[in-house]
């Protein structure tokens, strides 16, 4: 059934086992989102470390998609440069956004590709994105306050 | 007239398509918005066809025509109600009358019973739609009055133990709904009313999720002011209804065309309500489509739809109650209680159960229902909302129940 194109055994896992969940008690940023049609709320820390992202834990509540998506960011993020993660953010945001035209590449976006159902139903796109948001914000902090560049942040 | 459930569903062409790859549509989100009348459909669109004019202006039968249309719709809709034509204004909608009534308080001469100053409260209650709550909050914010309100019970009713220290000599207005949107609690008026007149406050109703399902009379009401929406009542969206017995005190809000009575290049003066409150060309055929639909309520017998609603808000608590970890966020018995039944099952999230449900043809709503502070006060992110309407029968709410179990079993 459609549905199952949402609600994918990989999503499904991550809900149930959110990897990262647990606010670290040190963090170079730390931002708190909502989807205000839904009430859906995250807070996230962001760590860098010499330009490469060390750390990202979160704490929220939310359904499925909006959980299981930031775990996902959480994991995939990690050890890569600002620039590297911009790329992925791009590639996501874009998938999002495909009204179920795109699948994804796998090599860029890992686990996030199972997310690729979520662009053929509208309302969730928005739960879908609220933690990648959210790290997109906290990294606009780091680099505003380090002079980090900018470059690529253009979602 | 007898009330007959299947009847009414074939007079709207809506449930003659199908949804999700060819399910029967289990539509229960009417308390988001109702489903509309072939009538209303017709009176919108017959509007346009025949007799499109902009109305109170034009020397020509087109106006006349269009002109006798929208006041038609204002008779109607003071019938509805028990009141007369010039205590109603058309607005376009619930969430403007609203913002009407605040802002042409604030517009209020320093001293006339409607301004406020610092000393003044304003009250309203946690179970305010935020489209009753913001307006207030700004009034308050521009004029230094103070905002309090009547809190939530844990069993969704409001708590009037403090109505005295609540509601006291400083109060203005009180706002509040009649039927709360989220937990279908019918509020007891009666004795705020009572409060609020012993002080000198006005009294504005929200009756948003009451005028569309229960006999409304303005009258025994005793509130100084009540609003609600064209499209939950059948109507067409861009319509709603201010009514009051004091407009001719309060200042205009909106200014314009048709509002005025005489204009000079540095001064103007007001029409009488309504029209002062109805400046520029109004939202014409969506009136019309309102006076259809409360042709067809009032043909029903509003007493016979809040009667079918009753007996089906009952059956909804039943069924929902044997469903294993959900819980009813609000009254679990039918005592002023309207059909408007919101609930959280199990760790399934709002949203989750929302979409699976509607893979299975069944609409409801989720999340906060607009009323962010009483999910919080009552400890929920959100719920889900089913809401009934007058062309909801017994299999919609088996069909929910059949769909809810599906989804526990989905995401277990």
């Amino acid at each position: 059934m459609e549905l199952d194109s949402l609600y994918q055994e990989v999503i499904l896992d991550h809900y149930k086992h959110p990897l990262n969940k647990g606010l670290s008690a040190s963090y170079g940023a730390q931002v708190h989102h909502v989807n205000p049609s839904c009430g859906d709320e995250i807070t996230l820390n962001l760590t860098v470390d010499n330009g490469i992202i060390t750390s990202i834990t979160w704490d929220g509540v939310g359904c499925s998609i909006s959980q299981a998506s930031v775990s996902i960011a959480s994991d995939l993020l990690v050890n890569k440069s600002f620039s590297e993660a911009d790329a992925i953010l791009d590639a996501f945001t874009e998938l999002m956004h495909s009204k179920g035209t795109k699948q994804g590449n796998p090599d860029v976006l890992d686990d996030a590709v199972s997310l690729a159902g979520v662009s053929k139903f509208p309302a969730r796109i928005k739960c879908a994105l609220l933690g990648w948001m959210a790290f997109k914000d906290a990294a606009v902090r780091i680099k505003t306050t380090t002079g980090e560049s900018n470059d690529g942040n253009k979602c | 007239m007898a009330f007959n459930v299947a009847n009414v569903r074939k007079d709207f062409p809506i449930f003659e398509r199908t949804i999700r790859d060819g399910k029967k549509l289990i539509y229960l989100d009417s308390g988001a918005t109702s489903q509309k009348p072939l009538s209303v459909i017709n009176a919108e669109s017959d509007f346009y066809k025949f007799h499109n004019a902009a109305v109170h202006r034009g020397a020509h039968q087109l106006a006349e025509e269009a002109t006798d249309a929208y006041e038609g719709a204002r008779l109607k809709v003071a019938n509805f109600l028990g009141a007369r034509e010039e205590q109603i204004v058309f607005t376009k909608g619930a969430t403007e009358s609203l913002n009407l009534i605040a802002y042409a308080m604030g517009n209020a001469e320093p001293g006339s019973r409607f301004a406020l100053t610092s000393k003044d409260k304003i009250v309203v209650t946690e179970m305010e739609h935020h489209a009753n709550l913001i307006p207030w909050q700004q009034l308050a914010a521009r004029t230094g009055a103070e905002l309090s309100w009547f809190e939530v019970t844990p069993d969704g009713r409001l708590d009037l133990s403090n109505i005295n220290s609540v509601i006291t000599e400083y109060t203005k207005v009180v706002a509040l709904t009649h039927q709360s949107n989220v937990l279908g609690t019918i509020i007891p008026l009666e004795a705020i009313v009572a409060r609020a007149h012993e002080v000198g406050a006005v009294v504005v109703l929200d009756a948003c999720q009451s005028a569309p399902h229960m006999p409304i009379d303005v009258i025994a009401l005793g509130v100084d002011f009540l609003v609600f929406s064209g499209h939950k009542a059948l109507g067409p969206t861009g319509v709603g209804v201010l009514w009051s017995s004091v407009l001719d005190d309060l200042p205009p809000f909106l200014y314009g065309g048709s509002m005025i009575e005489t204009v000079t290049m540095t001064t103007a003066t007001w029409a009488p309500a309504p029209r002062k409150f109805e400046a520029g060309v109004p939202n014409m055929a969506q009136a019309v489509g309102l006076g259809a639909a409360i042709d067809y309520l009032t043909a029903l017998g509003m007493s016979n739809v809040h009667n079918h609603e009753v007996g089906l808000t009952k059956y909804l608590i039943e069924k929902l109650s044997q469903v294993p970890d959900l819980k009813i966020v609000g009254p679990t018995n039918v005592d002023s209680r309207g059909g408007t039944v919101s609930f959280t099952v199990g760790d399934i999230h709002p949203h989750d159960l929302g979409q699976y449900v509607d893979s299975q043809g069944v609409a409801v709503r989720t999340g906060h229902h607009c009323a962010w502070p009483l999910t919080r006060k009552l400890g929920v992110p959100a719920t889900t909302r089913a809401s009934l309407y007058l062309y909801n029968d017994e299999s919609d709410c088996d069909a929910l129940f059949d769909a809810i179990l599906g989804a526990q079993k989905y995401f277990s």
